[in-house]
């Protein structure tokens, strides 16, 4: 699983790229394991820049159930970011966007990120 | 074969109520009212009925799981099969006494997902059990099977004592992947995540394949779990699916309930090259709109994921017919 990451003021922002499925669901999520860890009350939001993801699963989106609800029990901060149109479509059938904030570009999450309480 | 849906809510029964039918009356006066042309007359009516969408002309129904399944085998002999016994089991029994009265017996093979209350609540009701003649055959893979139909007519729960019920009841207690040859088909069973477990039925006969998976709890994350599902739905023309919630709900607030998503629904038909994907065990808080869109969105879903083969997506409803 391709995944980069980079840090703009205490923001943690993490780009995956590529198909989740669920042949990559494990593997994105042990790549996010380090970034979960360190999203803490008093740790980096983490915002994750999904544009250069272009499919998800039902298995890929549980991995974000459970990165969200890891952060949530960190008291942590998590978002998520610049959704390919179909993406954010299945984000929509599936009711993800209830789960995890979503913001239309990088910035915006960023800026959210970075002002919430 | 074809496949007719007797009950299709999940959990409990419903009715819509008179605010649901006055709703449905406004929404179509002001489509009428809204039109360049005259309705006309009666066939004008009908089209004009017809192009108001599903939600407003019709309801998807409230009665609680029940599906008969018709052969097309003609040396069958008087044999019915159906899919558990939930509220819709008296309206079909209402229909067989219709057709064949008291004085032509028939016999009736029920396949049972589970005993769970809403998958036998219509048996008491169910009118052939009370004529002498009939036979009934309650095939299942839970130990319980007997002493759940039984509990359910016992006092002080039912006036009447299952004892007193005078047609021929058989419980035919199976182990999990057996078959049974009946009716011209043959039926198989697998074991589900459920609440005390529940189990799919996959029907089939001359090149045709039904498959019914309610009360299930899909868990795609196990890959060796997922394959033996694959394996269970592969190819069918048919895969009636319960779709109760969805994905966010099925594996959050509502994880270990039991019930699957339409999301999940459409990846294991599309991993499976099923034909047809009908979402069943609709929730009981949903409207006639709301399950609407729930399956306009299924469609949307199955388009934006399509391989190389379109899967065709269907809603039950209390009275649906799928031909295969």
């Amino acid at each position: 699983m391709e995944l980069s990451s980079t840090q703009i003021g205490a923001i943690t922002v993490v780009a995956p790229k590529g198909r989740i499925d669920h042949a990559q669901a494990p593997l994105f999520q042990q790549a996010m394991q380090s970034h979960v860890a360190a999203c803490t009350q008093e740790g980096s939001p983490l915002l994750l820049d999904f544009s250069g993801v272009d499919y998800i699963s039902s298995v890929g989106l549980r991995s974000l159930m459970l990165i969200a609800r890891s952060v949530g029990a960190q008291k942590g901060k998590v978002a998520i970011a610049a959704l390919q149109p179909t993406v954010r479509e299945v984000f929509e059938i599936s009711r993800f966007h209830l789960v995890l904030k979503v913001h239309d570009t990088v910035d915006a999450g960023v800026a959210a990120l970075g002002t919430a309480a | 074969m074809k496949v007719r849906f007797w009950g299709t809510r999940g959990s409990i029964p419903v009715s819509i109520t008179a605010k649901d039918v006055r709703a449905k009356i406004a929404a179509a006066l002001r489509a009428a009212r809204d039109r360049a042309q005259p309705i006309g007359d009666d066939a004008g009516i009908e089209r004009f009925i017809d192009s108001l969408g599903f939600a407003v002309s019709g309801t998807y129904g409230g009665h609680s799981s029940c599906v008969e399944i018709e052969t097309g085998a003609e040396d069958t002999g008087n044999e019915h099969l159906l899919c558990d016994m939930g509220s819709g089991a008296r309206a079909f029994g209402q229909r067989m006494m219709e057709r064949y009265g008291p004085a032509r017996p028939q016999t009736y093979h029920v396949f049972m997902s589970h005993v769970h209350w809403d998958h036998i609540m219509g048996f008491p009701f169910f009118t052939p059990v009370y004529i002498p003649g009939n036979r009934i055959v309650i095939h299942g893979c839970h130990a319980e099977l007997e002493h759940a139909f039984k509990r359910q007519q016992a006092a002080p729960s039912f006036p009447v004592d299952f004892s007193l019920l005078a047609s021929t009841i058989e419980f035919d207690v199976m182990a999990p992947g057996d078959t049974r040859h009946v009716a011209g088909v043959t039926a198989t069973t697998l074991k589900q995540h459920h609440g005390g477990d529940s189990y799919g039925w996959r029907f089939e006969r001359a090149g045709k394949s039904v498959v019914y998976s309610t009360d299930s709890e899909h868990r795609l994350e196990n890959a060796e779990e997922t394959k033996v599902f694959v394996d269970f739905f592969r190819n069918a023309d048919l895969v009636i699916f319960d779709a109760m919630y969805s994905l966010a709900d099925a594996i959050s607030v509502k994880a270990d309930w039991g019930h699957s998503s339409n999301i999940v629904g459409v990846e294991l038909c599309q991993m499976a090259g099923a034909r047809r994907l009908c979402m069943i065990h609709h929730e009981p808080a949903y409207d006639d709109k709301r399950i609407d869109s729930v399956l306009a969105e299924t469609r949307r879903f199955e388009e934006i994921t399509r391989g190389d083969s379109a899967l065709e997506v269907l809603s039950a409803w209390d009275g649906l017919e799928i031909v295969l």
